[in-house]
């Protein structure tokens, strides 16, 4: 039955998230966006809250950023872990977004190792805090175009390249590293291996300075002969041309309606302040007449409210179907595409709309819209996102619609 | 959301954490674990709390509201929804598809459009089991489904297909008992009654929360109503109109019977829904009967009115997907420069983008109506489901044409239709009832 409701029983999740975003970001916010690359040290006191929010709740209520999927398919549970997690991580971005992508253990590389390790590097990994490595000098958008190489010797891959983008690369205790292990099979040959923080070879080349989400570290990592155990290997070792790169680009499916759950968190900041600026200039906001009677900017606020909840049902849709086990790949990506674009458009309005107040630091409106950027541009970015989507529509091949 | 008391901990757990002091005497570890303990202890105790209070006192008033397959985030139909879905696709596929470019240049229904979809039934889901009907509950859901598919076929001829299942699904809505016998016979009959809600005024920017300029005041044996009213469908062939008009400092339905004296009819085409030959209804001085007040004390003028938009918003829903529809074979199809002019970005982007804009559209509608349907409030949502498909729908119908080239811009194509109807969205305020 057609029902858009949030299920009451998320609602002690939200609300323990929105605290989160509240208590522990907000007031460090501004804090961490002046000194970049100073490591947050009140969230390694909130992993440790989070842990026990985690294990006091019987693990169902993680706060936190990307959940384990193992879980999931462990105890047979269908529905929820998703929608969980896209509700509590829009209330945590509500909060700071790039606090949100510095959470320890909450990496994206935690998300990958959840989707595809076996047992034993569960074992291992599962509690460590890890990060993506991917994009190269080289290429951003063009996954395939991997140019780091993974050599077998004997136990050991060699892994020489360089990476760059690595969200908390320097932070994280180990990194996900996309390479190929043999250039000549193309996009089938690229694997994804754990390579452990202080493996001889691995070095943290540079920190980026960034538009915004500055409190998000974003390292550029070189790799020079740097081995590793082969068991670090996620996934199948065999290079099968068949089923090529499907499973790789499987992890994007799964993070894409949680960047635009991040989307719909940061924009939503931007409308609650904006909203409670006009009320304190006497300008209404209760829906009561249409757009063509009112003052520009009701009808602003309005319109960034409307497309504001489009974004955030289709980012629930995309959870939905992913709780219940339907394929969701262009719902992803359309979630990804409208809220990513949504949020930016938002963050950026509710600044233009309060003038000088808005652009100032003196509120984080201005601070909201430089972090919202992102949002639009990692996990694919909206070109991405609106090529995967069309092709899927007009039922065309990335040969032809390229 | 304000603070907590769980907040107010995490507030001065993070103070705390981030001091120079917690750093200088290395005391941020054994705060951590301090944190860890303290707020997992609390958080099983208010879990316990909470489950015992559960045990304890079931909240009738949840029970009430939200039966239980309506509490979880769903998005599937029902058996009988997808039924009835797939019926009237096929009718709008294999009947009203074909009657829009002809009704439209006609500026008139065909002559027994209205008589023949009857077949579809559309009238008994509205009216209920007890009145002859096959209705066991209001869904607005469902009837949102149905004008999205009617749409699909045709936006101007699912306008007029619904507007007298408007008024029927007003009165069941809004009705005293009294009127409810009285006109939803009228509805199950051989010849259903051709009626339609009329609440738009002429002019620009109508407020159809203010003050009506349309008036009724109360006199023996019935009520005085004088006023006008636009944009309203049947060419004047209508027998009963349900009229908003301002009485006793409040906007208020009133059943107007077409025969009364001192009502006239002028033809008012405008840019679109020609088909349902629209135009101006002047109500002077006319005199109707004691039993015309629509409803009583808990007429709620403002949840009609949005129900009227959100019926407007699944129109709209249903014309964009027929374009999309018609969009894609037509870019895979069409050539230049030696290829599918789908496989240019600039094209596909737009398909895109018409995919998207459309899905968050048919959401925030069914947000909205699944609302309404569980008694809740549901203005705010409406609101802003009827802002966004005003002005994405009305982008669609844009598109639909610029994609088309010049073809679109000529009545080959259905195109330049959705042009000119979706633009309707913003403009009206009147006409449906979900």
């Amino acid at each position: 039955m057609i029902n858009l409701e949030v299920p009451k029983k998320f609602r002690a999740i939200v609300s323990q998230a929105h605290q989160v975003g509240l208590n522990v970001f907000r007031p460090i916010s501004r804090k961490y966006d002046r000194s970049e690359h100073a490591y947050p040290v009140e969230l390694d006191m909130f992993a440790a809250i989070m842990d026990g929010m985690n294990e006091s709740t019987g693990g169902v209520a993680g706060a936190g950023a990307l959940k384990q999927d193992k879980d999931k398919d462990e105890e047979g549970i269908k529905n929820g872990s998703n929608m969980a997690t896209v509700l509590s991580l829009a209330e945590l971005c509500w909060g700071d977004v790039g606090l949100s992508l510095t959470l320890p253990r909450q990496g994206l590389g935690n998300a990958a190792i959840a989707a595809v390790a076996n047992e034993e590097q569960f074992a291992r990994f599962g509690k460590k805090w890890a990060a993506m490595a991917i994009t190269e000098p080289g290429f951003g958008s063009d996954s395939a175009a991997v140019r780091t190489t993974a050599v077998k010797d004997g136990d050991e891959y060699i892994i020489n390249g360089e990476k760059i983008y690595v969200t908390s690369g320097e932070r994280a205790d180990c990194v996900v590293v996309w390479a190929s292990v043999d250039r000549s099979l193309g996009r089938a040959a690229i694997k994804s291996f754990v390579v452990e923080k202080g493996t001889p070879g691995m070095e943290v080349v540079r920190l980026e300075k960034k538009l915004g989400i500055k409190a998000s570290d974003t390292a550029a990592i070189t790799f020079t002969d740097c081995r590793i155990p082969a068991s670090n290997l996620l996934g199948d070792p065999e290079v099968n041309v068949e089923k090529g790169f499907a499973g790789v680009m499987q992890t994007f499916d799964n993070t894409r309606p949680v960047v635009a759950a991040m989307a719909v968190g940061v924009a939503k900041a931007s409308l609650d302040r904006t909203r409670q600026i006009l009320n304190s200039h006497k300008i209404k906001t209760n829906y009561n007449a249409p757009l063509q009677s009112l003052t520009q900017l009701q009808a602003q606020l309005y319109r960034n409210e409307a497309d504001w909840e489009g974004a955030r049902l289709l980012t629930l849709k995309a959870a939905w179907m992913a709780d219940n086990g339907i394929p969701n790949s262009k719902e992803a990506s359309m979630a990804k595409a409208k809220a990513g674009r949504t949020a930016n458009a938002i963050t950026l309005s509710c600044v233009e709309m309060l003038g000088a107040l808005g652009y100032s630091e003196d509120e984080m409106l201005e601070k909201w819209a430089r972090d919202s950027k992102i949002l639009d541009i990692f996990e694919g970015t909206q070109q991405i996102q609106q090529l995967i989507i069309a092709r899927r529509l007009l039922g065309k091949s990335s040969a032809e619609l390229k | 959301m304000g603070k907590n008391i769980q907040g107010t901990g995490l507030a001065i757990a993070t103070r705390f954490s981030g001091s120079k002091f917690a750093d200088k005497f290395g005391l941020r570890k054994p705060a951590e674990r301090l944190a860890y303990l303290g707020t997992k202890k609390g958080f099983e105790l208010v879990m316990k709390q909470l489950a015992k209070k559960k045990k304890d006192q079931p909240d009738p008033q949840m029970m009430l509201d939200a039966p239980a397959r309506h509490t979880m985030f769903d998005l599937s139909l029902s058996e009988e929804q997808q039924m009835i879905k797939d019926t009237v696709r096929s009718y709008a596929e294999d009947v009203i598809k074909g009657l829009g470019h002809d009704a439209n240049e006609a500026m008139d229904l065909p002559e027994t459009y209205l008589q023949d979809i009857m077949e579809l039934g559309l009238n008994y889901f509205s009216v209920p089991e007890s009145f002859g009907g096959a209705a066991t509950s209001w869904s607005p859901t469902t009837n949102a489904i149905i004008a999205e598919e009617l749409a699909w076929g045709d936006f101007t001829l699912a306008y007029a297909t619904l507007a007298p299942v408007g008024v029927a699904n007003a009165i069941v809505k809004w009705g005293t008992k009294a009127q409810k016998d009285k006109y939803l016979p009228d509805y199950l009959a051989e010849t259903p009654i051709k009626s339609t809600i009329a609440l738009q005024e002429p002019g620009a920017f109508f407020n159809p929360m203010k003050k009506l300029s349309t008036t009724a005041t109360k006199v023996k044996n019935g009520y005085r109503l004088s006023g006008v009213k636009t944009l309203v469908p049947f060419g004047g062939d209508a027998s009963l109109y349900l009229v908003a008009a301002r009485f006793k400092g409040k906007n208020r339905l009133f059943f107007v019977p077409a025969d009364t004296a001192g009502i006239s009819w002028d033809d008012a085409p405008a840019m679109g829904l020609r088909a349902a030959a629209t135009g101006t209804l002047t109500m002077d001085n006319i005199l109707i009967g004691a039993d015309a007040l629509l409803g009583d004390k808990d007429f709620d003028y403002q949840a009609f009115v949005d129900l009227g938009q959100l019926n407007w918003c699944a129109l709209a829903v249903g014309a964009c997907q027929a374009a999309l529809d018609y969009l894609i074979p037509y870019v895979n199809e069409r050539e230049a420069f030696g290829e599918p002019i789908s496989h240019r970005q600039a094209v596909a982007f737009m398909i895109a983008d018409i995919g998207i804009e459309l899905e968050a559209m048919r959401l925030m509608l069914w947000r909205a109506a699944a609302l309404a349907e569980m008694g809740k409030p549901f203005h705010r949502e409406a609101y802003l489901a009827h802002l966004l498909c005003s002005e994405k729908a009305m982008k669609i119908g844009t598109d639909a044409v610029q994609l088309l080239g010049g073809h679109g811009f000529t009545k080959e194509h259905p195109a330049e239709r959705w042009y000119r109807d979706l633009r309707v969205l913003a403009c009206i305020h009147s006409g449906l009832h979900l």
